[in-house]
């Protein structure tokens, strides 16, 4: 149960993150650190009891095993995640080569 | 039936593969692709209508271990209107999108964008609906920054950060779902949850659903986004993002969650009430002192998603018809604007309302497509707009709020003086000396928009008894509740 | 004075990356080809595929390998990669239903040509992410001349 409320506290730090950093570089590692939480406490979610990694080999018998779909899910979600990391690294590139800076107070010309 | 993603995925990735050598590859196959689909969402339509749900099984894995997508009342509805929309916004960027280069790789993302919303409308596994949800989230933020001037980067930036930690938070709603169910089925989980009932969960999970879902349909504490990303984009990615993402994404994907899998009681619709009434009469208010076309636009975005909301929040079967029918009509008429702001600055160049006038004897088309549009979105008759908003103010008094009802009449005549701006601005007036070279647009610009203006006027008869089958089995569908789980398992047999 | 300037890193670097690249593809098709018997499959192989080109882009600079295998070149690969996943897919089709494991007969348990058509999966997504890894990398790669004048 307390491995629950550590993702939970490592989740708000990366808001925290989000949240209140200028630098357009910390808001990306924040966002990382928010999909990290998210998938550790999709893979705690299927912890069992004395349980072994999920994988038939050739000539071992294993009864107990851990629940198999939260890792085949959490795959899925790296990847994701990957993939919009990349999408905006390479938008805050492209901001910092039109805006000269990467503090975000100063990146405002859309307001209103 | 699984067709619906699979035409988009093939056309998309053919694209991105033939598209620099033969240049029209691009436009040929977007088009027939998109016109396939909507001709297989009219027929799903009378499939509906005969059988009343079907369940496909993928790969033959019966649920609920395997993966199933449903075809129900609700799914054809929403099928027919993001298939008809795209079909003819592909239409309007065959000539629109000369100006950009690397048009191709627009048609790439435009089909994965729609791969992604059909995968979304048909799915019948909560897991599977956050991976659509995603494939659909990153090309559209892709695709805000298509552009790359200045201002379409801040605000593709913007975007990205809210949507991804909005998907964050529907991921954390799964993951807590999952650890309490131990399924993934949408039905399954129904089932299970009718059983062993936990009112401190539901509060958290409908808390965590609310927030991730509404910031992709912009309600209003949530809405900071769409200010910003609606008009950096190309004009027919506007229209395509306020006419259907919003809606698929957001309302649709909530809806969903809310009405099939928990189940609703009456602090929830009241929640969704609330946020539909301050959505519409914020967007409204800011709405007014714009003076950029498409920025006025999206701020009227804001205000017509409040009208849909606070019509499925009334939970009786009248507000969610006028819900669910607003939510049709928006995609029309937001589609039609955008896409005529888009033929404006196509011809002059420019978004600022105050340089423009007088636009009414260069551009007759779209001035005359503009006029039926913005007299929809205010609600005069006979226009379908009127109809919607009807319907939705009537079941606001039957249910016997008063408030909301007054709310939304205050709404609707700012929404009326707000366009009647636009009008006076762009289109009547005197013709000022440097738009005198300009000429209409390209033939297929025009055909997108007259369509869309000729199912404006007919979408008031939408609600005779002749059509009435059409929305009737979407109401029906969202008034089952958690019966939806007893249909899915009767048609699995 | 030089006649051409040497991109990349130290003679020491382009020697120990020559002998270590191949062996790192190696390992990285090992685990694609035996996603259904050990932990891996499609997307951890396809990073390891992309990981040993990436090497060798930052070992030796990037014009040299970009010269070998171009980014239209990478854009192919991963578009085909993608259309044969759909393929397989559209296969399952003739089994009656999508998706379906129809082909390659399912040998015995734990050999290496089992399981219908899961490896040829693996492969498809094998292709696509190491080539879209690739690709990425070499976009992004593109603008650290500008930021070193300054």
């Amino acid at each position: 149960m307390s491995l629950y409320i550590l993702c939970l506290a490592l989740f708000c730090i990366g808001l925290y993150c989000v949240l209140r950093k200028r630098n357009i570089i910390k808001i990306i590692v924040g966002l990382g650190i928010i999909e990290y939480a998210v998938n550790l406490f999709f893979v705690l979610v299927g912890y069992r009891e004395h349980g072994r990694a999920p994988i038939l080999a050739k000539d071992q018998e294993i009864l107990n095993m851990v629940d198999p779909i939260p890792q085949a899910l959490v795959l899925t979600s790296i990847v994701i995640g990957l993939a919009v990391t990349a999408l905006i690294v390479a938008i805050a590139i492209r901001i910092f080569e039109k805006y000269g800076t990467f503090d975000i107070t100063k990146i405002r010309r859309l307001r209103g | 039936m699984p067709f619906f993603v699979i035409i988009p995925l093939g056309a998309a990735f053919l694209v991105s593969l033939l598209g620099k050598k033969i240049k029209s590859v691009g436009d040929v196959l977007a088009n027939l692709g998109t016109l396939s689909l909507l001709i297989l969402s009219l027929y799903s339509i009378k499939l509906v209508n005969m059988y009343k749900v079907l369940v496909y099984e993928v790969g033959s894995w019966v649920p609920p271990i395997g993966i199933c997508l449903v075809l129900d009342g609700l799914t054809s509805f929403m099928l027919v209107t993001v298939n008809l929309v795209s079909f003819l916004i592909a239409l309007y960027s065959v000539n629109y999108m000369e100006k950009y280069t690397d048009k191709y790789r627009f048609y790439t993302l435009f089909m994965l964008m729609l791969a992604g919303m059909n995968g979304i409308i048909i799915t019948g596994d909560l897991f599977n609906l956050f991976v659509f949800l995603e494939i659909a989230s990153i090309s559209s933020y892709a695709l805000v920054a298509f552009g790359t001037e200045a201002e379409e980067l801040e605000a593709s930036f913007k975007y990205a950060i809210m949507g991804s930690v909005a998907s964050s938070f529907v991921l954390l709603g799964i993951a807590i779902l999952y650890a309490y169910t131990s399924t993934l089925n949408m039905a399954d989980i129904a089932n299970v949850l009718s059983s062993k009932p936990s009112p401190l969960l539901f509060s958290f999970l409908a808390v965590l659903f609310l927030s991730g879902f509404g910031l992709k349909a912009a309600l209003v504490p949530f809405h900071a986004w769409l200010p910003d990303a609606h008009p950096s984009a190309p004009a027919s990615i506007s229209a395509m993002l306020s006419g259907v993402l919003i809606k698929v994404l957001g309302v649709y994907a909530l809806v969903r969650i809310f009405f099939n899998v928990l189940g609703i009681n009456n602090f929830f619709l009241s929640m969704l009430m609330f946020l539909g009434v301050i959505s519409m009469l914020v967007g409204v208010f800011l709405a007014i002192g714009q003076w950029d076309f498409k920025r006025l636009l999206a701020y009227h975005s804001i205000s017509q998603i409040g009208y849909v909301v606070l019509g499925i929040g009334l939970g009786t079967p009248l507000g969610i018809l006028g819900g669910l029918f607003h939510l049709f009509n928006h995609s029309i008429f937001k589609s039609l604007l955008f896409l005529n702001s888009g033929a404006v600055e196509y011809s002059l160049g420019t978004r600022d309302l105050q340089k423009m006038g007088g636009l009414r004897e260069k551009m007759p088309i779209t001035a005359n497509t503009d006029l039926v549009a913005s007299m929809s979105i205010a609600g005069v008759p006979p226009f379908n707009g009127f109809f919607s908003k009807l319907i939705i103010i009537f079941a606001c008094i039957e249910a016997g709020r008063f408030g909301y009802a007054i709310c939304a009449i205050v709404g609707s005549i700012l929404t009326l003086a707000s366009f009647m701006k636009v009008q006076k601005y762009a289109f009547f007036g005197k013709l000022s000396q440097k738009w005198q070279q300009v000429k209409e647009v390209p033939v297929l610009m025009c055909l997108a928009m007259v369509v869309l203006a000729l199912i404006c006027l007919a979408g008031g008869l939408l609600i005779t008894p002749f059509f009435k089958s059409f929305l009737g089995s979407a109401v029906d569908v969202l008034l089952l509740g958690t019966g939806y789980s007893g249909t899915i398992f009767g048609a699995l047999k | 004075m030089g006649n051409k300037k040497e991109t990349g890193m130290t003679v020491i670097v382009k020697t120990i990356t020559r002998l270590t690249v191949g062996l790192i593809l190696l390992y990285g098709i090992y685990i694609v080809l035996h996603g259904h018997l050990s932990p891996g499959g499609g997307f951890a192989g396809g990073v390891i595929i992309a990981l040993s080109f990436i090497h060798l882009m930052l070992a030796f600079g990037r014009e040299t390998v970009l010269r070998k295998f171009s980014q239209t070149a990478a854009s192919i690969v991963e578009s085909l990669g993608a259309l044969m996943f759909l393929l397989v897919a559209l296969l399952g089709f003739s089994g009656g239903y999508f998706f379906l494991n129809f082909f390659l007969q399912k040998g015995k348990p734990f050999d290496l040509f089992s399981a219908g058509i899961i490896p040829l999966c693996n492969i498809a997504i094998s292709l696509k992410v190491g080539a879209g890894l690739f690709a990425i990398f070499a976009a992004l790669i593109l603008f650290r001349g500008s930021g070193e004048e300054e």
